[in-house]
């Protein structure tokens, strides 16, 4: 099928267009030079703005741990439903909305390609099971891989080209597309109920701190090859004074830094930015985080934006999660996977009133505006944890528009106002600015080379919001903006037609993307491994991998690694 | 005033969400006929199960005030959300009657579903009859239980009535179920009869009376003194002598439990540890 995009703003960082009137040509879902203008469908863009579509590098999407939230949350569920319609299914789920919800309100908004990012290895075939029910988004996961007792051993031991093979293994195994580090060394020590404090701490028998397991995946992930960096929730999140720690964990990858390429990406860096001792003498730490950012090109981040609503915080990060159920009281879910990860789930609710929550808001805002460079941060909400995804064009508002930000500044807590560096920041950002930030950037960060952009043979997924950046203003119109945000005029999958006017007018099937990372010789499961599976885990080591047909839409990115 | 006369009587559950005094206000009469509600699985209208019949009084509050004449039993969500104006019910009513509604009242002549009151704000709630499970309590899974408002029972009510109650009263003249209050933080709840047992279970704050038999009181919950009349509201008090317990302890809790000391002779060994 042809498809023809007429006279629409397009905003196309990775090939510097920046708001010209182009014509954009899709031919088999792919984007080219020019179709046959006689025979191609046409859309009208004109007074639109057309962008790649979105990518979302950090969403809790699928996978067990977001179905425990939805066990946990039925009053989730009966407040915010959708009956079906003729294209689509019923859904329900605000905070947490099931599969197909997921797919489709992310299509609406113009996203077409969300990375999940915890899987734990045990949980891969569930995974990609509600994955295999997320339409029209591709997707992907990342596997949990910072407290697996192979790497901590393998590290210890200073085998990184073992570790390298037996990385290689599992993210084929899982069918997973990068390595995700959370509280390194902190959820191994979780199973004997503690944490670490530092980079420097020990873990519980395995003789290892966090600093040798980050820098040691940091190898390993360069090893491989692997398109996007390592995926790091620091230690000590959400703690008071943790900004050292994130500041800790970016520099001590520092050395490994080459030809300003990034190699490691702090993910809902919001939660890593917190100055002060205690939660009264709670502050932002922002400035000292953007200053280093600013100063290095080694870190990409993601924001991790809260917003004001009731939510369901969901983390890999199991001991971080007791301490918030500690906090909170709420009724919550606590969790650890045998020999590879823990997890935990809380429902919360951010308050505009609340002091801490007032500054959270700020502090990712101030590190998005602060930060000089927007590919080095991009838009999050950490989904569910900061705040529903559904809540981005709110982000995208505060963004482009000191008065949006100043109108939520007016209700919130008056001394986390007073303390607040976001009245001093005048900086708006531009259209241009937010498609790095919500899809040429997240796509470069991983390695998508097809996505995230407008170029001839990129994949045709396109978004088109109803807002003239010639004759609207988007710093003062920014409710009209957030409503054009909200609801794509247009979402193009794959070269279909999948949302028109904010709805879903067609059902598309969305990839699931996945690494075939391939070592000079192939990985051998030795007999040890196979006996520790008989010896540690309730499955069985056949039980364990997913295979190819287990996925509905298999897309596989072949790597070819060093060792 | 508006009056409501079921057609037939109700074979399927009908969520009549749009029987709301603000929805009737200031509308005609075929208007409110032609208001859209759920019988089983069909969209119908509000003429197609009820007969409805306007008659003008002199109404001072110029408040709407409707009459259901007749068994709605099976018909759920009667003034939910509901600010104003005023409900009365002569006969049996299904769940969720006046659920989050915020202001006004609703009389029931008659027995009421579960959920009546459920996470409720504001305004009163009279049921003449008995009720179901959950009284006052929220949506499962929920905990923003009752905020505020008042809701008189003068018959039983069923199980967990008052759960995560926030603040407001729930008064019942009749028996209770089991586990009244719980997880409740704040407010009060007077039972003047019997309760099931369990009372209390999860408490953090708050009041609970039970004037009649508690079958059984939990083990965390200690007792603090004896009383000789508990205050239930504004110009009601009642008559002890009462133990007061204090718990639940499982949850650091310091809610306050009445149980009366002449009808529980079984609770009479806590007094050694006065």
């Amino acid at each position: 099928m042809e498809l023809l995009i007429k006279n629409g703003f397009v905003y196309d960082p990775l090939n510097g267009v920046n708001g010209e009137k182009m014509d954009i040509a899709i031919k088999d879902g792919k984007i080219v030079d020019k179709v046959n203008e006689r025979k191609a469908r046409k859309i009208d863009a004109s007074g639109m703005i057309v962008m790649p579509g979105g990518v979302d590098i950090h969403s809790h999407i699928a996978g067990s741990k977001v179905n425990a939230g939805r066990l946990l949350r039925p009053e989730d569920h009966f407040k915010d439903f959708e009956p079906k319609t003729l294209v689509t299914r019923s859904g329900v789920g605000y905070s947490i909305p099931s599969t197909f919800t997921t797919g489709y309100r992310y299509a609406r908004m113009g996203y077409t390609t969300v990375m999940d990012p915890a899987m734990p290895p045990l949980e891969a075939k569930h995974t990609h099971e509600e994955f295999n029910d997320t339409p029209i988004i591709d997707k992907a996961s990342y596997p949990l891989l910072g407290d697996w007792w192979f790497v901590l051993e393998y590290l210890r031991e200073g085998k990184i080209e073992e570790c390298a093979r037996h990385v290689a293994w599992m993210l084929n195994a899982t069918k997973g597309y990068a390595i995700k580090l959370v509280n390194p060394g902190g959820l191994e020590a979780w199973g004997f109920g503690h944490n670490v404090k530092g980079l420097d701490d020990q873990v519980p028998y395995f003789c290892i701190t966090p600093r040798e397991i980050i820098h040691g995946l940091s190898k390993v992930n360069k090893l491989l090859n692997l398109p996007h960096t390592i995926h790091v929730h620091t230690n000590n999140l959400g703690k008071p004074g943790n900004y050292v720690t994130a500041l800790e964990t970016m520099k001590c990858v520092e050395d490994l830094a080459l030809e300003n390429k990034p190699v490691i990406h702090i993910t809902h860096c919001q939660f890593s930015a917190f100055k002060g001792d205690d939660w009264r003498t709670f502050e932002s730490g922002a400035e000292e985080i953007a200053n280093y950012v600013n100063a290095h090109s080694h870190v990409t981040m993601d924001m991790g934006q809260v917003i004001f609503t009731d939510t369901t915080t969901m983390t890999a990060d199991g001991p971080f999660q007791y301490n918030l159920y500690e906090l909170s009281g709420n009724k919550w879910v606590n969790h650890d996977v045998e020999t590879e990860t823990s997890s935990g789930i809380v429902p919360f609710h951010y308050k505009r009133k609340s002091y801490v929550h007032a500054v959270q808001w700020s502090i990712a805002l101030e590190l998005a505006l602060l930060i000089k460079d927007p590919w080095k941060i991009f838009m999050t909400t950490d989904h569910p944890n900061g705040g529903p995804f559904i809540a981005y064009p709110k982000i995208i508002a505060w963004l482009m528009s000191k008065k949006a930000r100043e109108n939520t500044l007016k209700k919130i807590n008056p001394k986390a106002r007073a303390r607040s560096l976001l009245p001093s920041i005048d900086r708006e950002l531009g259209f241009y600015d937010m498609a790095i930030m919500t899809r040429a950037g997240q796509a470069k960060a991983l390695g998508l080379k097809n996505k995230g952009h407008l170029g001839v043979g990129a994949d045709a997924d396109i978004a088109i919001y109803n807002f003239n950046p010639e004759t609207t203003d988007s710093s003062k119109k920014y409710k009209s903006l957030r409503k054009a945000f909200k609801r794509a005029a247009y979402t193009i999958k794959d070269g279909k037609i999948a949302v028109k006017d904010g709805e879903v007018v067609k059902h598309v099937e969305g990839s699931t993307m996945w690494l075939d990372v391939q070592t000079s010789e192939p990985v051998e499961i030795t007999e040890k491994m196979k006996r520790r599976f008989k010896e540690y885990w309730t499955v069985e080591y056949e039980n364990y991998p997913v295979t190819e047909h287990y996925l509905e839409v298999s897309r596989q990115i072949i790597v070819k690694a060093d060792v | 005033m508006i009056t409501l006369y079921p057609k037939k009587e109700f074979k399927f559950p009908t969520i009549a969400d749009c029987i709301n005094p603000e929805v009737f206000q200031n509308k005609k009469l075929e208007e409110i006929a032609r208001l859209s509600i759920w019988e089983g699985n069909r969209q119908k209208k509000l003429a197609d199960l009820f007969n409805i019949e306007e008659t003008r009084t002199e109404n001072p509050s110029g408040k709407e005030v409707i009459t259901i004449k007749g068994d709605v039993g099976k018909v759920r969500r009667i003034g939910a959300n509901m600010k104003d104006g005023e409900i009365v019910i002569h006969g049996n009513v299904g769940m969720h009657i006046g659920e989050e509604m915020k202001g006004g009242k609703i009389t029931v002549y008659g027995n009421a579903g579960g959920w009546a009151g459920s996470m409720m704000k504001g305004g009163t709630i009279e049921i003449h009859g008995n009720t179901d499970d959950y009284l006052g309590a929220p949506y499962r899974g929920c905990s923003e239980g009752m905020h505020g408002g008042k809701i008189v029972v003068y018959g039983n009510v069923g199980n967990e009535a008052g759960a995560h109650m926030r603040k407001g009263i729930i008064k019942i003249y009749g028996n209770a179920g089991q586990f009244a209050g719980f997880r409740m933080r704040d407010g009060t709840i007077y039972v003047e009869k019997d309760s099931e047992g369990r009372a209390g279970a999860c408490m953090t704050n708050g009041k609970i009376i039970v004037g009649g038999f508690l079958e059984s009181l939990l083990p965390t919950f200690t007792i603090d003194s004896v009383k000789d009349k508990v205050k239930v509201e504004e110009g009601e008090t009642a008559q002890g002598p009462f133990y007061l317990f204090l718990g639940d302890l499982t949850e650091n809790g310091n809610g306050k439990l009445y149980v009366s000391k002449t009808k529980n002779p079984h609770l009479s060994h806590y007094e050694r540890f006065l």
